[in-house]
């Protein structure tokens, strides 16, 4: 269902992958038809077989180890020798007592939200200025697409020293209009808003993209009708392109909130999480478990993993949700 | 009927083709290790050494010489200790691998480790303060391949502009007066790393010792005093704030700019110094009340993982041996930018080579394990909680006092 409610507005590759799942294919049917042998049976499992190994391999596997890493006591010790302590849930209670957790929720919340919306007010944008084709409109559009072509490394590098408090190019310009020095990576009060600054710049390609798809399936009599009516720019987009847009804009934030939760690098490479807790994500903060200091703590970290994944699952069921409604309405 | 029965027939055997091929492939895999009889495994932090350099070189040569040949893997520090873990739970573990100091204890921890009993090595020559830091226990598990330490380098021209001698810095007074005269001149004062990784509790140490604080102690006067040293260079300028987020080699990158008079970094960087585009000297970092510090040690284990055949570790051995020989030290010294050799002999037989770093060699003998003091697999906790309180304290979200009370507090609760 999401396939063909999606394909019908947008030409969005990524929503078709993850519409899968509920777009069972009804077998009954055909079975039925068919000689209803073992043999056919077993050909079935055959080809699916390849299929099935691989979803056990690198879906069910990592799930379900992160969860036993999670649910055990894994020091480094038990981790090489194999035989943890279960802990039930007190990997989890301990990420929720934690003194950490409050920061890190609240820095998640700000950083995905924020980061999304700006991603998506700034890409819907250009993708409406660059759907009234001009000259050069494609190499421009090509240009905003550079952020996702370079290595997160070079660019969350580059972020950083443009912000550097003393020799970064940010301050200089600040400091020549006779402003202050602003310790945007070093001062707690900041570091979040350069990291998440840094992020809506690499977001913006993925939602142009999509948005600018979006827009190419929106049939142009509609704007003609609507010009002979006599609606300016500003209401042929608020009636006309923007709610025409509404599946693909939800598709597009659904991925962008899922991407954005799982951040890592930018705030990795830019400030590690830092100063203090400042700029800790819950990614962030499970990869500073993991592999972040000379003692990895595995299972706090998976509990911190999990804990994701359950969020943008939650989020996964309410696009579905809001999506069923529009289809009934 | 044939025909319809034949084709889900040939379909199946098709499909059961597949299915066993893919099996055969998922088996093939995993019962390949990739070891040969006379094929030695060999891990390293250094990536930055490759296939064709010299220490590729000397790593084979080792290898010629116990009739063996060496697969040599680098990566960087961080990654394989990880590495080194995952490997040992897999039962895949290399022969050998060069290991930064600190992490030793930690896969010792695990079992995962040869003694140096066991592999029959001889380590009584080995200086005490460096081999520390591989020992658990009283049990050593590796030998130090090499040493290396912290101390400050000065801009000879920014210092005589500012008409600082630096002979004159003894103690931390006279080396912020330096600082004092340095920034009045115009010129930057001092910049070091305060990251929060390990790197920014490997800086901070040599302050922290050298106030008298202790590891266990994180909260103690002594403790918030050294803070307090770095605090105050941040308000006063002398420091530039960038240290927060800055990583040793970002350090280096500010100090080679030539606008600062000092900066705190390691014995790696003597190369560098010697090429800079101004004089540069070197001075031990001051205790509080004068005297060198104990600066940390840094510098990578030479450790061998328990193997299933224990028919190896007699080639392991030899392999060893041929690193840590008093010449095998000193080459390795040479080959990378100036690691101290851990021996006595070595110390000396690198002296008659290169007498100019004897303060070097003076500043890895005063210097002390980050491990040591039989804090073992507690330094790591301990550690993560100094560099965020140095990260508290410096970015203005608590006092040197608060941030170390909280730090304390935490390590004592990851510690139960």
């Amino acid at each position: 269902m999401t396939t063909t409610s999606v394909g019908a507005t947008g030409r969005a590759s990524d929503s078709g992958a993850a519409g899968h799942r509920p777009a069972a294919p009804p077998p009954d049917r055909h079975r039925r038809r068919g000689v209803p042998g073992s043999a056919r049976q077993w050909t079935a499992l055959g080809f699916a077989a390849p299929l099935l190994a691989y979803l056990l391999l690198f879906y069910a596997y990592p799930l379900w180890r992160n969860l036993d890493l999670s649910l055990h006591d894994y020091t480094v010790r038990a981790f090489v020798q194999g035989d943890p302590d279960f802990a039930g849930f007190a990997n989890y209670a301990e990420v929720f007592a934690s003194d950490s957790f409050g920061t890190a929720l609240l820095n998640t919340a700000l950083f995905t939200i924020v980061s999304i919306l700006f991603q998506y007010a700034i890409g819907l944008a250009l993708a409406v200025f660059f759907h009234s084709n001009f000259r050069l409109s494609g190499v421009l559009r090509a240009l905003f697409l550079v952020p996702w072509l370079l290595p997160l490394i070079v660019s969350a590098s580059t972020w950083s020293w443009m912000l550097n408090s003393e020799h970064g190019i940010i301050n200089s310009v600040i400091q020549a209009f006779g402003g202050d020095q602003i310790n945007w990576l070093t001062s707690p009060g900041t570091a979040l808003v350069a990291v998440i600054i840094a992020n809506i710049w690499l977001g913006i390609p993925f939602n142009l993209v999509i948005l600018y798809a979006g827009l190419q399936q929106i049939p142009g009599e509609l704007y003609e009708a609507a010009a002979i009516d006599g609606a300016g720019a500003r209401a042929r987009f608020w009636r006309i392109t923007f709610p025409l847009l509404r599946p693909v804009s939800a598709i597009t934030l659904l991925l962008g909130f899922i991407y954005t939760l799982k951040v890592v690098d930018v705030v990795w490479i830019m400030t590690t999480g830092g100063p203090g807790d400042a700029s800790l994500t819950l990614a962030v903060w499970s990869y500073r478990e993991a592999f972040g200091t000379g003692q990895p703590d595995f299972s706090p970290a998976a509990a911190i993993g999990n804990l994701l994944i359950v969020i943008a699952l939650v989020f996964g069921f309410i696009h579905l949700r809001m999506q069923r409604s529009w289809e009934k309405s | 009927m044939k025909h319809r029965r034949g084709k889900p027939l040939a379909r199946s055997a098709a499909a059961g083709l597949a299915a066993a091929s893919l099996a055969l492939a998922a088996a093939c895999s995993s019962g390949d290790d990739g070891e040969g009889a006379d094929t030695y495994t060999w891990w390293d932090p250094y990536p930055q050494h490759e296939a064709d350099s010299d220490w590729a070189d000397r790593v084979d040569a080792c290898g010629d010489e116990a009739g063996v040949t060496i697969e040599r893997t680098a990566s960087d520090t961080t990654d394989l200790t990880n590495r080194a873990l995952l490997a040992a739970q897999e039962g895949t573990s290399p022969d050998i691998i060069l290991l930064d100091n600190p992490a030793v204890s930690t896969l010792a921890e695990t079992e995962m480790l040869t003694t140096v009993d066991e592999l029959g090595l001889d380590v009584s020559g080995v200086d005490q303060n460096l081999l520390a830091a591989g020992v658990v226990d009283d049990t050593a598990y590796g030998i130090p391949i090499g040493a290396n330490t912290l101390a400050i380098y000065y801009n000879a021209e920014v210092l005589d502009a500012a008409g600082v001698d630096p002979a004159s810095i003894g103690d931390w007074d006279s080396l912020t007066s330096a600082l004092e005269q340095v920034t009045d001149n115009g010129d930057q004062g001092i910049t070091f790393a305060a990251i929060g990784t390990e790197e920014g509790s490997f800086q901070f140490l040599p302050w922290f010792w050298g106030a008298g604080a202790d590891l266990r102690e994180l909260d103690s006067p002594e403790a918030v005093e050294a803070l307090e040293l770095w605090t105050g260079w941040l308000e006063d300028g002398y420091a530039p704030n960038s240290v927060l987020t800055n990583s040793q080699n970002t350090t280096w990158e500010e100090f080679l700019t030539g606008e600062y008079g000092f900066a705190v970094n390691g014995t790696w960087q003597v190369n560098s110094a010697a090429e800079a585009d101004f004089e540069t000297g070197v001075v031990q970092i001051p205790a509080r009340g004068g005297g060198p510090a104990p600066a940390p040690t840094g510098g990578e284990f030479i450790i061998a993982p328990v193997q299933s055949d224990t028919e190896r570790y007699d080639v392991t051995r030899q392999i060893v041996e041929c690193m840590t020989t008093p010449e095998g030290f000193v080459e390795t010294a040479t080959t990378f930018a100036y690691y101290i050799p851990p021996t006595a002999d070595g110390q000396e037989a690198l002296l008659e080579e290169q007498p100019e770093l004897e303060p070097w060699v003076e500043a890895v003998r005063e210097a002390k394990g980050r491990t040591s003091d039989n804090l073992g697999t507690d330094y790591p906790l301990i550690s993560e909680q100094l560099w965020t309180a140095v990260q508290n304290a410096l970015s203005g979200s608590a006092t040197p006092s608060e941030a170390l009370e909280q730090a304390q507090a935490d390590a004592e609760s990851a510690l139960e």
